[in-house]
């Protein structure tokens, strides 16, 4: 019965992890549009990437 | 402003998807696919059908982005006007600026526009890459149900100003009105809740952990200290629970006490607090693991209520007024210099520039130009009227036709027709209702509630003390109102969601409450049983070819005849706006036109003029309206039916009406129109013409005073504050995503005919919702007889409670999907319907 002593608390980080992912998906906006990102692998990866222009987005959110 | 954009009809639709048909035309414009007519232009052996085409063209390929075409063939917007710089450059001013833009520092700024014309995956493709077009922009990110893009762009290589236009240009050009000014705030209030399921969800799973063996009865085998540590345990996670998830339930409960009402929350808080505190004080005793996996199911369970029936829907807003009518710059003429400005920044006694299509932005005198003013949206008038320089004009107007000049008079505010925001309706917000039905179950279900557990605690005090407070919790615990808490959002939620099927769209749940309760249905005419703008000008005949198109088109131009000029304009795309010249034109006033157009003659006018002129007529096609025939050589070519027209159906739609509900017409038109309407509404309905909004407002307001349940529909902004005074004001929309007054429910107008299916639906719903009442009533029932004699395990709670929530959830869905279907509201049912709506 000891091993329950180890089981519960990687059951429990386990769940907590995913929470987590939940949470940080829900932060990042990513229940607010559920449509266009199923668009996005559709479409060729462009050569290029933006010029750094940093990606105010984190500022916003403390706004 | 003017529009740029020729958006292609039938992209107006709630486009959730992103296999828009596109028809690529063998013969059609590679950019747009336009048919090409006359003018074609090459470049790089494709074929454009304009200047503006071709050089978005250009502009992809010199950066190597005909990937384009790719993801849809001719996938672009046309671009018919070419856009000048300095069209936007009002947008750099500061004060402009800075109420537009989301974020700005030294070096970058961040911004959002709506983009109507984002129609396809091609169109999110390329402005996602817009950075490598445009050095200076960064990082992009389009919103395709919401038609909004988000760009983030260095403020030392472009400006505000010049990324607009260089968006233009592309033919995307952002839709920039008054309301974009100063108003922000956008609301995020669903990603808490999702975060308050998400912590409600992994408390409950955990939780269940913890409790199987406690359900199995295992507990004498896992022993005393392991029953110990899983009651820590699932306090330890209940704890978010109580405090994050079901803040909204404490804070609601407590708000409805301090108003005096027994709002549903009340006794769920009383339900969550009888729970945590019984189960903390066991697993504190050490007596065992408590409800805690109860109380996080129950949590559980009512966030996904709240979730399903938040339901809101991209590109709709209940709550718009005049701003978001107006456009967000003018042309002004100062010192014999055109420039654009900001609305904001218009004087008094400015002069402002008003080209085809652009509207009159607060009352003013015409300066210059014979002006054709079409008011249908402000007044209701269906006809444009004709002003002469001196003339004076409301706000709200749109021009039609040449470029005119005009002189301000008033403030944007202070306008005739925006001064009606400044009405006492106005002044509230749209009240939330209270007093919902479940509330009133609510009041009398916790007073009844409340005696049976001070009723039981009493009993139990008399004959086993030890009892008492057991007893009195376990009623507060079990009478908990998870399913009828449920039972109300599910069935008005799937009501909302089949509705919505039909595109017609309500604000909140409780608006179908209303909808139920109404015993007045209050009709706009223009807009509303019409069918408004030239859209709807039909033609009844074999079609037109485009020669016959120019040429009338040609001859319409001629005349200022309200007939006419819908005419021209409902044939101005087939002809391609190009206009032939006409020789030997005349008119004669109330009989019809004719003219000599590229050597044939073209006869419009009424039957009888016609028929004088030996042409065979064919008048069975007289539906109601103005209907202007049509004879081309002497020959007898078709008629065209006109606005003002009825929509289809009408005299049904009033019948059906009529038989639940009293009727009345309200209208800002003239009365031209009355008899017909008398004959359709009967002798007893209460027609009013000539109403101005004002006028409309207090009329809703007067039905009301009697006690009435008052249900507006309309359409333009002259039906705004009639919106507002209702109790349940519906705004009726051609196109879904349009511009439409602060209402409770947007409609389809295609859905007007089925108006009275709408309403008994509601009522259905509603019925619904008792039953669904009736049957948690059941179960509450039987808990509390369990619980009243102090038995209440957990086992017992714990099957209990989602069982008879997860029951009323599913019997409410069934059953309304059921009636709706039944109603004819579904997909399946109305599908000829929607072959109707869409020619």
């Amino acid at each position: 019965m000891i091993v329950i002593l180890l089981l519960i608390p990687l059951s429990i980080a386990m769940a907590a992890i995913f929470l987590g992912g939940f949470i940080w998906a829900v932060r990042s906006g990513q229940y607010e549009d559920t449509c266009t990102p199923a668009m996005r692998p559709l479409m060729e990866e462009p050569d290029a990437k933006p010029d750094e222009v940093p990606d105010a987005r984190q500022k916003l959110q403390r706004k | 402003m003017a529009t740029l954009i020729a958006i292609r009809p039938g992209r107006n639709g709630l486009a959730e998807t992103a296999d828009d048909p596109v028809c690529p035309a063998a013969t059609g414009c590679f950019h747009c696919g336009a048919p090409l007519r006359g003018g074609v232009i090459h470049s790089q052996e494709r074929a454009f059908c304009c200047q503006g085409c071709r050089t978005v063209f250009e502009i992809l390929a010199e950066h190597g982005m005909t990937d384009f075409y790719r993801f849809g063939t001719a996938a672009g917007v046309r671009v018919s006007n070419a856009v000048k710089k300095e069209e936007f450059k009002y947008l750099d001013d500061p004060a402009v600026r800075r109420q537009l833009v989301d974020f700005a520092d030294d070096r970058i700024t961040r911004v959002s526009f709506r983009i109507p014309s984002i129609h396809c995956i091609a169109c999110v493709w390329l402005l996602e890459n817009l950075f490598r077009l445009k050095p200076g922009v960064g990082h992009a990110h389009v919103n395709f149900p919401r038609k909004e893009v988000c760009i983030t762009f260095e403020n030392s290589r472009v400006t505000l100003g010049e990324l607009v236009a260089f968006l233009a240009s592309l033919g995307y050009e952002p839709e920039l009105k008054l309301a974009d000014l100063g108003n922000q705030a956008r609301p995020r209030v669903s990603r808490r809740l999702w975060l308050q399921l998400g912590v409600a969800g992994f408390a409950f799973g955990n939780i269940m952990l913890f409790s199987i063996s406690g359900y199995l009865g295992l507990d004498g085998f896992s022993g005393p200290a392991l029953k110990m540590l899983f009651g820590w345990l699932s306090f330890a996670l209940a704890v978010p629970v109580i405090i994050y998830s079901a803040a909204d339930y404490w804070q609601a409960a407590w708000r409805g006490l301090r108003q005096r009402m027994l709002t549903i929350e009340v006794p769920i808080a009383l339900g969550i607090a009888a729970l945590a505190a019984r189960s903390a004080c066991e697993v504190f005793a050490g007596r065992g693991t408590g409800y805690f996996d109860s109380l996080s199911g129950l949590v559980f369970f009512l966030l996904c209520g709240k979730l399903f029936q938040q339901k809101t829907w991209h590109r709709l807003a209940f709550d718009l007024d005049y701003r978001s009518f107006f456009p967000l710059s003018i042309t002004r003429k100062q010192n014999g210099a055109e420039e654009r400005v900001s609305l904001s920044q218009l004087q008094v006694g400015d002069r402002i520039i008003i080209r085809n299509g652009e509207l009159i932005p607060s009352d003013a005198r015409l300066a210059a130009g014979p002006a054709m003013i079409d008011y249908s949206f402000v007044t209701g008038e269906s006809v444009p009227v004709e002003k002469q320089p001196g003339d004076h004009l409301y706000a709200g107007g749109r021009q039609i036709g040449g470029t005119i000049e005009i002189e301000t008079l008033k403030a944007v505010s202070q306008s005739y027709l925006t001064s009606l925001w400044n009405q006492q309706a106005f002044r509230k917000p749209r009240r939330e209702i209270l007093d919902t039905m479940i509330n009133q179950y609510s009041r009398r279900f916790t007073k009844a509630v409340i005696a049976v557990a001070v009723g039981s605690a009493l009993f139990w005090w008399f004959h086993d003390p030890s009892r008492a407070l057991v007893s009195f919790t376990s009623v507060l615990i079990v009478a908990c109102p998870c399913a009828l808490a449920l039972a109300a959002p599910f069935t008005l939620g799937t009501a909302q969601r089949v509705l919505a099927r039909r595109k017609v769209f309500v604000r909140n749940t409780s608006v179908i409450e209303t909808l139920a309760r109404v015993d007045t249905v209050v009709l706009d005419k223009t807009g509303t049983l019409t069918a408004a703008g030239a859209g709807s000008v039909e033609f009844d005949g074999a079609p037109l070819t485009a020669d016959e198109a120019t040429w009338i088109f040609s001859l319409t131009r001629h005349s200022t005849h309200p007939c006419a000029v819908r005419i021209g304009e409902a044939v101005a795309v087939r002809a391609g706006s190009v206009a032939g010249e006409v020789r030997s034109f005349s008119e004669q006033p109330g009989a019809g036109m004719q003219g000599v157009v590229a050597g044939h003659e073209v006869w419009m006018g009424s039957a009888a003029w016609l028929a004088s002129r030996n042409v065979a007529v064919d008048r069975s096609a007289a539906g109601v309206g103005s209907v202007v025939h049509l004879a081309l050589d002497g020959r007898y070519r078709g008629s065209y039916t006109l606005p003002g027209a009825l929509r289809p159906q009408t005299a049904e739609l009033v019948s059906r009406l009529a038989a639940d509900c009293e009727l009345a017409l309200l209208s800002g038109d003239n009365e031209r129109e009355r008899d017909q309407f008398r004959k359709l509404f009967g002798p007893f309905a209460n027609l009013s013409f000539n109403q101005t909004p004002l006028g409309k407002l207090e009329f809703i307001r007067d039905l009301q005073k009697p006690g009435k349940t008052v249900m507006m529909v309309g359409d333009g902004l002259n039906d705004a504050g009639a919106l507002q005074q209702s109790d349940a004001g519906v705004a009726v929309v051609e196109s879904i995503g349009a511009f439409s007054p602060a209402s409770d429910v947007i409609m389809a107008a295609n859905m007007v005919p089925r108006l009275a299916e709408i309403l008994r639906f509601s009522k259905t719903s509603v019925r619904v919702v008792r039953l669904s009442i009736m049957l948690s009533g059941l179960y509450n029932l039987v808990g509390v007889s369990i619980a009243a004699r102090g038995q209440l395990s957990p086992v017992v709670c714990a099957i209990l409670m989602p069982l008879s929530s997860v029951s009323v959830v599913v019997f409410a869905c069934a059953l309304t999907n059921w009636f709706g279907r039944r109603a004819g509201l579904d997909d399946t049912a109305a599908g000829h319907l929607n072959a109707e709506a869409q020619p």
